[in-house]
């Protein structure tokens, strides 16, 4: 989910880091809310807040929780943190932009494993049935979940049809090329009158030989020389 | 209550464009005339109540005034964690309204029985909870939460209330209404128990006992100074409500009084045991079979005040009469 963080804040979503409360601006919505490390880092790196802040993450007195937290953190829109909750919210949003008349897009990133969550799919029915073309969901489609692969768990597929049968537009591309992540935002929305899906196809752990899709650094933290390792192949990639 | 509600809602909606009404595909000639005349306020989030609630949270945070409307449980504990986290951690300007408080669709059974929602959103931070006692006060109490920025719950009766209150009163979130002068005890009510309040008063009052009447038509925030007279200036406080003992107006009053009034007081809370109301019957009839009729207050009243005489007879280790309903 990196490179869409970043691909969003740097080429898409309308926002201003001086007026992150802008009645005009794009909204976005982390309805995985365990994705916390990830918009602060790129929130801080637009400019929101220090960059500092993020040091402080997860621990004592900070302002940064281990989920999503709009309180004393600008730019995040929403709190969140139990999964199935995001959509409907982003769904709140367009809703009014729309009857608004308003021009500015709501865009929420969910995981695939909130898609086991009922409440995901009411919005999904309700974005169709009112056309809000101006609502974007991602879903990082990494394929594993918390005691299991998506397979393994609860399948989704055939995932795209079942969002196409919805009634929305989608897309699905690799959710870690920069310029298809890219391309496919500019072209939003995909058909006027629908609301817009794209399934990004990850790897999690990306970039790391020794983290990618290994359930267990969903839970754990890189310390000491793992740290430094995953690190060094970071840096080797970029 | 529910007409009283739904024409002050179409009044100020049609002067506030920010209001928006959403309901869960219920209010079937209620809304009518809302959803067509104000199409562009009006949605159906269709029988979803957790989309509908986190919807809602999203309207209100693009600075509408959004309103989410069911019947008994459905908007309230069907979607409680999109209540507390998606509007009352963001102080979501949402209002909850709920129809059929109690057992106002009491012949439907247990699943349309609202007796615990005051303990529920209660419980919840930045919420405020209000009962209005008839439609006089479902009025204000809308006029009131669309004033008040931020999560309200609204819990209605049904239809054909009676009117208690035939001259115009003066209301504010968190103020009680004196609606009888006592000084023997006083007996708070909420949630449209009022008018069995009010005969049970009279009935006391033939035989001597003079109960000052308060409409807590807001449970939450209390009217604590209004507690704290009753206590100090009667002595003696029965709460009563259609709703669970537990976490209800009773707990409310208890609550501030354990930790506030540190002088003696007697307090006795009407409401529901813990338990589900396995009967079958309307409104009235399980309100009867329950104590919560004007028959059933008077009875408890004076069960309270022999008790009153014992103890004072018999120093302080009585056992209350008649505790065990409630174990």
């Amino acid at each position: 989910m990196a490179e869409l963080l970043a691909v969003l804040y740097a080429r898409f979503l309308n926002v201003d880091p001086r007026r992150p409360d802008w009645p005009e601006r794009d909204r976005f919505v982390l309805s995985k809310g365990h994705g916390a490390a990830a918009i602060y880092a790129v929130l801080a790196e637009r400019g929101f807040f220090p960059r500092a802040w993020l040091e402080t993450f997860y621990q004592n007195g900070s302002r940064l929780a281990g989920h999503v937290t709009h309180h004393s953190v600008p730019g995040v829109e929403v709190s969140t943190g139990s999964l199935g909750h995001g959509l409907s919210i982003a769904t709140g949003m367009a809703l009014a932009a729309k009857r608004d008349g308003a021009q500015h897009r709501v865009v929420v990133l969910l995981s695939d494993g909130e898609c086991d969550e009922g409440s995901t799919w009411e919005p999904i029915l309700f974005a169709q049935q009112h056309g809000l073309d101006n609502l974007l969901a991602i879903v990082d489609y990494n394929k594993i979940q918390s005691l299991g692969t998506v397979t393994e768990v609860m399948e989704l597929e055939p995932f795209a049809a079942k969002w196409e049968a919805f009634g929305w537009a989608v897309r699905e591309i690799d959710g870690h090329n920069i310029d298809e992540i890219e391309t496919t935002l500019q072209a939003m929305p995909f058909e006027p009158g629908r609301p817009n899906c794209i399934i990004a196809h990850t790897v999690k752990g990306k970039g790391v030989s020794f983290m990618e899709n290994d359930l267990l650094w969903h839970y754990r933290t890189p310390q000491g020389e793992e740290f430094e390792a995953a690190l060094a192949e970071l840096i080797r990639e970029s | 209550m529910r007409t009283a509600f739904i024409e002050t809602l179409f009044d100020l909606a049609r002067n506030d464009q920010r209001i928006v009404l959403v309901t869960g595909d219920l209010g079937f000639g209620v809304v009518t005339r809302f959803q067509n005349e104000l199409p562009k306020q009006f949605v159906n989030a269709g029988v979803a109540e957790q989309n509908m609630t986190g919807m809602a949270a999203g309207l209100a945070l693009s600075g509408k005034i959004a309103f989410t409307y069911s019947i008994a449980n459905f908007p309230v504990i069907r979607c409680l964690e999109q209540i507390r986290n998606d509007i009352c951690y963001h102080n979501a300007n949402v209002k909850i309204v709920a129809v059929g408080g109690g057992f106002a669709y009491g012949s439907l059974g247990m699943t349309h029985h609202a007796t615990e929602d005051i303990a529920v959103m209660r419980a919840l931070p930045n919420m405020k909870v209000l009962a209005p006692n008839d439609p006089a006060e479902a009025r204000l109490a809308t006029q009131a939460i669309v004033s008040t920025d931020g999560p309200c719950y609204l819990r209605l009766g049904r239809a054909g209330e009676p009117l208690v209150h035939h001259e115009e009163i003066k209301f504010e979130m968190g103020k009680s209404i004196m609606t009888r002068e006592g000084s023997d005890l006083t007996l708070v009510v909420t949630g449209g128990l009022l008018n069995y309040a009010l005969e049970a008063a009279a009935e006391l009052s033939a035989s001597g006992i003079e109960a000052r009447v308060l409409s807590m038509h807001t449970v939450k925030p209390l009217d604590c100074e209004a507690v704290l007279a009753a206590a100090q200036e009667t002595g003696a406080i029965v709460t009563i409500e259609e709703h669970s003992l537990i976490g209800g107006l009773g707990s409310a009053v208890a609550e501030f009084l354990a930790d506030e009034y540190h002088a003696p007081v007697r307090l006795k809370r009407i409401g529901l045991p813990d338990m589900f109301s396995r009967k079958v019957g309307d409104q009235d009839y399980l309100r009867a079979e329950h104590g919560l009729d004007a028959a059933g207050i008077v009875s408890a009243v004076k069960d309270f005040r022999r008790f009153e005489f014992d103890a004072a007879m018999a120093g302080p280790n009585i056992a209350a009469p008649g505790s065990s309903r409630f174990a």
